[in-house]
């Protein structure tokens, strides 16, 4: 008797446990719905900016405002989707000038901690993969809000930026302006809780 | 005058010939140099410009020649069977490289669906764009057919000396004077 309660107890936790956490947490992306943005901004010889975008990319990451702490992100960008609406420019960012897309198709973020502040807001660190070379980056991420939407699912919305120093990622500016030795990186979505 | 026969060719295609001789042979060359360019030279963007114009007239000129080639009568090759098998065969491939080259340069720059000014005369419209990485995988396309079309277009000039010193034909004379090897009519 005792053994046949210990035993649906057991059964009954490991299906609800996952369950109730997955409910709590798990978030991915809204790429269909392109609510969500990697974009970059740098310094064009001191006169102005390029603005750029990268248009594939998926992630994921785990929020719970009761664990804070253990918040956590993942992205996986197609570099070769840089589009900065000029197709020359990015044929030229993209080759071995610049990012060296045919070598290095992918960039990454994947998260090592997060630092919870007041108000929404926090800083991310991570690994960020680009070119081929692994840097860990701090990212100060606030959170825009959260509910429920129109179509029966739940959101949840952040941003965040940083700057990111080329030479760091093998990138050599040398021949440009200091001004464009770094750019500015910027991300914002939109995840569905799962 | 203007028209080919089955004896020689025409003044239309012989223009066409060594007019577009002479732009690809530019193009490649200004091609080759303006890629090397530093951003800060004056040819930095001038070249392309240049480069991109030129182009976009060659692939009219290109198009209309090969409609010309289609519905003219065209001169009868020399040489034996296994030459002349191989001559049309190297033309098809001269032809084909070249509308490659020409139409995966025209696909670089209108990757995002802008067109190509030329000269400022005029629009050429992007008709194909938004394919994956477009301007990246057109532009290795370009630069590898250019390169091969450089090296096929050098056999082509070694072949046609050969054909016209060592075997002592008409060939380049052919290309040279319109209808050379048209026979002269019998006096009536």
């Amino acid at each position: 008797m005792l053994k046949k309660t210990a035993l649906l107890t057991a059964i009954g936790a490991a299906a609800l446990v996952p369950l109730s956490q997955a409910q709590a947490d798990d978030y991915v992306i809204d790429i269909e719905g392109q609510h969500a943005f990697v974009q970059f901004k740098i310094n064009h010889l001191g006169y102005s900016y390029i603005l750029g975008t990268f248009r594939d990319f998926s992630g994921e990451f785990s929020y719970d405002p009761d664990d804070l702490e253990a918040s956590s992100v993942s992205l996986d960008v197609d570099v070769t989707s840089l589009d900065t609406n000029h197709a020359e420019r990015d044929r030229h960012i993209l080759s071995d000038d610049f990012l060296d897309a045919d070598q290095y198709p992918e960039a990454s973020f994947v998260t090592t901690g997060f630092e919870p502040g007041d108000d929404g807001e926090g800083v991310l660190t991570g690994e960020l993969t680009l070119k081929g070379e692994t840097r860990e980056i701090e990212m100060p991420v606030t959170l825009m809000g959260e509910g429920e939407d129109p179509w029966g699912s739940y959101r949840a919305g952040f941003e965040g930026s940083t700057m990111l120093t080329l030479e760091d990622y093998g990138i050599d500016m040398s021949d440009f302006p200091e001004s464009m030795h770094e750019l500015e990186l910027y991300v914002t979505f939109e995840g569905i809780r799962q | 005058m203007w028209r080919n026969t089955t004896q020689g060719w025409g003044l239309v295609a012989i223009l066409l010939h060594w007019l577009s001789a002479a732009v690809i042979i530019g193009l490649f060359a200004l091609g080759w140099w303006m890629t090397g360019l530093s951003y800060f030279d004056d040819w930095y963007n001038l070249g392309p410009w240049w480069h991109r114009s030129l182009g976009v007239l060659l692939l009219l000129a290109t198009l209309l020649r090969v409609a010309w080639r289609f519905t003219q009568p065209t001169p009868h090759a020399q040489g034996h069977r296994l030459e002349r098998m191989a001559a049309h065969a190297g033309h098809i491939l001269l032809y084909v490289l070249l509308l490659v080259v020409l139409i995966s340069g025209y696909m670089i720059s209108t990757a995002n669906g802008r067109g190509i000014s030329v000269f400022g005369w005029f629009e050429a419209p992007a008709i194909v764009h938004g394919l994956p990485n477009q301007a990246s995988v057109a532009g290795n396309v370009h630069w590898y057919s250019a390169l091969a079309l450089m090296i096929l277009a050098a056999g082509h000039v070694l072949a046609a000396f050969k054909h016209h010193f060592i075997d002592r034909r008409d060939t380049l004379v052919r290309m040279l004077r319109p209808r050379a090897g048209q026979p002269k009519l019998p006096a009536k």
